[in-house]
């Protein structure tokens, strides 16, 4: 009984950790590539360092979520309170 | 009986190769990781074999590769440090390159084990676990011989009471680098396993080449980060 409500709980918990933790980074992500493409259309010649960098700063951001990610399998296959 | 107990973090299941009672291994993971280590050294070893002035084929790809690891390591710890930590930054780059690639690349749901499955090394967190180890090692070892006793003083550089932040940054530093690199390749094969047991044709195929530049991406991230760690604790 204890065990199910558990594991029901993780349940939700994972989809929320997953849930919340995509909002902030995707926030993130619209406005660097809002003022990425402001950056090119106002410099067109700085267009492979802008990319580059954005790509970098993309994959920092992405992190975020992912640890979010990785709370949500750990709750959902690596579970230590069921 | 007594366990070594040299890790314990698990996501899903493993193909467990017991070596005494005590120590038991991650056979998949081992298995896989050393072909890519004999691939990768393979590679270069053809590749550097016969050199000429003028390269072709192999040799201008190795010269295209040796450029964009020295890129890596130039703009992290500039023109007086990067030709000592390069050797390291290219080892960590090709290997997580390699291991990310051999994942998405080979077919290996072909080869049918008992438990788990063959896949990316860098699927396992005990991998990613061990390489951020080695780079926060890396940056702690090369700070002291850098610096000797006076490393310390990076502690309390701002000042005193952010003494507890600097110490916890020592531990997050290795915590987030292991899980970016985790997290990212199990999402992108939990995403291309899914899709493929929903549609097997086609729709997948995408997925996949994110998956591939994905790979890279990360691969790029960790030898940057590693860099730039390196590069704060021996200024």
């Amino acid at each position: 009984m204890v065990d199910s409500i558990v594991a029901a709980a993780s349940v939700i918990a994972a989809a929320f950790a997953v849930g919340f933790a995509g909002i902030g980074p995707g926030i993130g992500q619209g406005n660097a590539a809002g003022q990425a493409v402001e950056g090119i259309a106002r410099q067109p010649e700085a267009e492979g360092k802008i990319r580059g960098t954005l790509l970098l700063s993309f994959a920092f951001m992405e992190a975020l979520t992912i640890y979010g990610l990785v709370v949500a399998l750990s709750l959902l296959f690596a579970n230590p309170f069921v | 009986m007594h366990t070594i107990l040299l890790s314990k973090i698990e996501v899903g299941s493993h193909l467990y190769v017991d070596l005494s009672e005590s120590l038991h291994f991650h056979g998949e993971t081992i298995f896989v990781s050393s072909l890519v280590v004999t691939f990768l050294t393979i590679f270069f070893l053809i590749g550097q074999s016969n050199l000429q002035r003028v390269p072709s084929g192999i040799q201008s790809v190795l010269e295209f590769l040796y450029l964009l690891v020295k890129d890596i390591a130039y703009s992290q710890l500039g023109p007086s440090f990067y030709s000592q930590f390069m050797p390291y930054i290219t080892t960590i780059f090709f290997f997580i390159l390699g291991s990310n690639w051999a994942g998405a690349l080979v077919p290996w749901k072909l080869f049918e084990l008992p438990e788990g499955e063959l896949a990316a090394p860098t699927n396992d967190i005990n991998t990613t676990a061990c390489l951020a180890i080695l780079t926060s090692l890396t940056y702690f070892s090369s700070g002291f011989r850098f610096k000797g006793i006076g490393y310390f003083k990076r502690y309390v550089k701002p000042s005193v009471f952010l003494l507890p932040i600097n110490i916890i940054e020592d531990f997050t530093k290795p915590l987030s680098l292991n899980f970016r690199l985790f997290g990212n390749i199990v999402a992108d094969e939990l995403t291309v396993a899914v899709l493929c047991s929903l549609v097997p044709l086609i729709v997948p195929v995408p997925i996949m080449v994110l998956g591939l530049f994905a790979g890279s991406i990360q691969a790029l991230i960790f030898a940057t980060l590693s860099g730039a760690y390196i590069a704060e604790a021996i200024e």
